[in-house]
């Protein structure tokens, strides 16, 4: 069997506003759309997603949160509705999920080889969350393709930025062994936004673009360091300085998801393909990828 | 003395032990047979309705109130999904929740009931209710935790929920949903020989419940800032249970309190108290927060210092 590989790493942000903004079928509020910069950008990474062959998607989420170590979810098959529960006035989804369970076991394994505290999800009443139904959306809206849900262990609130940034680099380094050892040919997400400070009134219509910027400037600007680093190919550095980034900001980084990925990639020293930027209710989104491949690789923003 | 809209208040653990594995051990068992004095002693009252204030149901978006009539799902914990799964449905008091909603509004909250079918009620809130008033005998109010707030706006929430209580008529039994100390074990233990993570959590925890026996909720609210420093993992800005208990049930130490247990739970220090009011007080202090009758919102004290 070949090895297995990862084909692309996408960091995904979740914030539910983008499906609703769309108006697939799946989600019941209907919008007159918004967020564009950033949808705009999603969709054309769904599109090179047609052209990449693959066979399963596996995303780490902050909303799943454990804090006894890390979950994997391990049934084949997951159908319900979700509510989000800060936004429920623009998200209730009904969802139905398939499960690459075998490549879940492996990297459950894996990360248990490494010393990582783990544990499979069994329950089938268990609710999926909405940061994996969004980014998997965005990125497939056609649904034809299993994923693997990853929980993210609460290291940065139980220890510090600097330990989860450790813990998921392990956990990353465990889940390309597993992705290797599979013979899969894998696309890592990294569900999450960067700067992470919300408003906390929203506009009476949602969409209603003219109320929309982020929270504050130093935001934006930690924001654009961590996109100049990504551009200039520099995983590794933007890794070092992750915990402060995520302090300083409050960012959605702290849940350890693109730590996990760079160091599943082995921080790649190529450029990210830029998809898109926009602040989301105060928050700033960034669409992004990491194409392994130097023939398939884009400069696109 | 005035009579309290509030009969009584319960603080409570948000883990699903205590409903899911109360045989797994001796201290799960204790805690399960503390919720069930609670809940006898809820039967026995004259409550027209038990107000949930869970900490594990946290917002952003102002002040969320569930408003459905008759929630109903099937949860599951993120964590202990494998103790099994909790089928719910409850009975909310829609025109209390819209009522708070206003009053809320009224003194500067953000605020917004929630009524959607399939809404996560969190796991906190369906633990207390499936514990403590399992018929639906009551109506029920269930009110988020604001990750954002501080003790401003949640002060100010509780007394909204006063005010709310007033204008209906409508007496109250308060719970609040929350651990003591809350760092939990980063692994997976053998539930009989769980105990509390460090004995500096327990220290604090026997403390505040020293607090708690004696009725002085507004000391423990005074103290709020401490404690979250002390033994609160810092998910939040704050430890608001006590100021949402204090503002809601009345500021002041004149309670009669008892702690019906204190276990572990998975680590974290979960305990069951009640507090009545009570005519008796526990000294008469000066205190080092001001009260808030209304919210302002953001002070602007950077803007106002600028030249």
């Amino acid at each position: 069997m070949p090895k297995g590989e990862i084909v692309l790493g996408c960091l995904a942000p979740h914030p539910p506003h983008v499906v609703y903004a769309e108006n697939p079928d799946q989600n019941e509020p209907v919008s007159e759309g918004g967020w564009e910069t950033l949808r705009w950008g999603y969709n054309r990474l769904a599109r090179k997603l047609k052209t990449i062959d693959y066979d399963a998607l596996v995303i780490f989420t902050p909303h799943w949160q454990t804090y006894i170590g890390t979950h994997f979810l391990g049934l084949p098959e997951f159908k319900s509705k979700s509510v989000d529960p800060v936004f429920p006035n623009i998200f209730r989804y009904n969802y139905d999920i398939k499960v690459d369970v075998e490549l879940s076991e492996i990297m459950r394994e894996k990360a248990s080889e490494h010393g990582i505290i783990t544990k499979m999800m069994r329950n089938q009443d268990f609710r999926v969350d909405y940061g994996t139904i969004t980014s998997c959306h965005m990125l497939n809206p056609d649904w034809d393709k299993p994923i693997v849900t990853i929980s993210s262990n609460r290291n940065a609130h139980y220890y510090s930025a600097e330990v989860m940034n450790e813990q998921a680099a392990a956990l990353g380094r465990a889940c390309a062994e597993a992705i290797e050892e599979s013979g899969k040919k894998v696309v890592l997400i990294s569900s999450h936004s960067l700067s992470h400070r919300h408003f906390v009134t929203e506009s009476p219509l949602p969409e209603d673009m003219s109320r929309e910027h982020i929270y504050n400037h130093s935001q934006y600007v930690w924001d654009m360091k961590l996109v100049d680093l990504m551009r200039e190919g520099k995983m590794r550095e933007l890794i070092d300085i992750l915990p402060e980034f995520t302090e300083q900001t409050i960012a959605e980084t702290e849940a350890g998801g693109l730590t996990w990925m760079m160091s599943a990639m082995g921080f790649p020293q190529y450029s990210a393909e830029i998809y898109g930027y926009q602040s989301v209710i105060g928050t700033g989104n960034l669409v992004a990828a990491w194409d392994p491949n130097a023939v398939t690789r884009e400069i696109v923003l | 003395m005035e009579e309290s809209d509030i009969l009584f208040g319960i603080y409570c653990p948000p883990h699903p032990q205590p409903l899911l594995s109360p045989e797994a051990s001796e201290g799960y068992a204790k805690l399960r047979q503390a919720y069930d004095t609670c809940r006898e002693r809820i039967e026995n009252s004259d409550a027209d309705l038990i107000i949930v204030y869970s900490t594990t149901w946290p917002s952003i978006i102002g002040h969320q109130i569930q408003a459905h009539p008759e929630p109903e799902w099937v949860h599951v914990d993120d964590d202990f999904h494998y103790l099994g799964s909790m089928p719910y449905k409850f009975k909310m008091d829609v025109d209390f929740a819209e009522c708070l909603r206003d009053s809320a509004k009224e003194r500067g909250l953000h605020s917004r009931t929630i009524a959607y079918e399939g809404f996560p009620i969190d796991t906190g809130s369906v633990v207390a209710l499936k514990l403590l008033n399992p018929d639906n005998r009551i109506p029920a109010c269930i009110v988020s935790s604001n990750m954002y707030a501080n003790r401003a706006e949640t002060i100010v929430l509780g007394k909204s929920i006063r005010d709310a209580l007033a204008k209906q008529g409508k007496k109250a039994i308060a719970v609040v949903v929350s651990s003591l100390s809350n760092r939990m074990f980063t692994e997976h233990i053998d539930p009989t020989e769980d105990r509390i993570h460090s004995p500096k959590d327990d220290e604090w925890n026997r403390k505040i419940l020293e607090f708690f026996a004696d009725g002085r909720l507004e000391d423990l609210s005074q103290l709020s800032r401490e404690i979250h420093g002390q033994i609160r993992v810092q998910k939040v800005v704050a430890y608001k249970p006590a100021w949402w208990m204090a503002a809601t049930m009345g500021q002041h130490n004149n309670y009669h309190g008892e702690v019906l247990a204190y276990e572990a739970l998975h680590g974290s220090g979960g305990a069951v108290v009640t507090l009545t009011p009570s005519s008796g007080s526990f000294g008469d202090k000066e205190f080092d927060e001001d009260d808030v009758e209304y919210y302002h919102g953001d002070r602007d004290v950077l803007d106002k210092g600028m030249l």
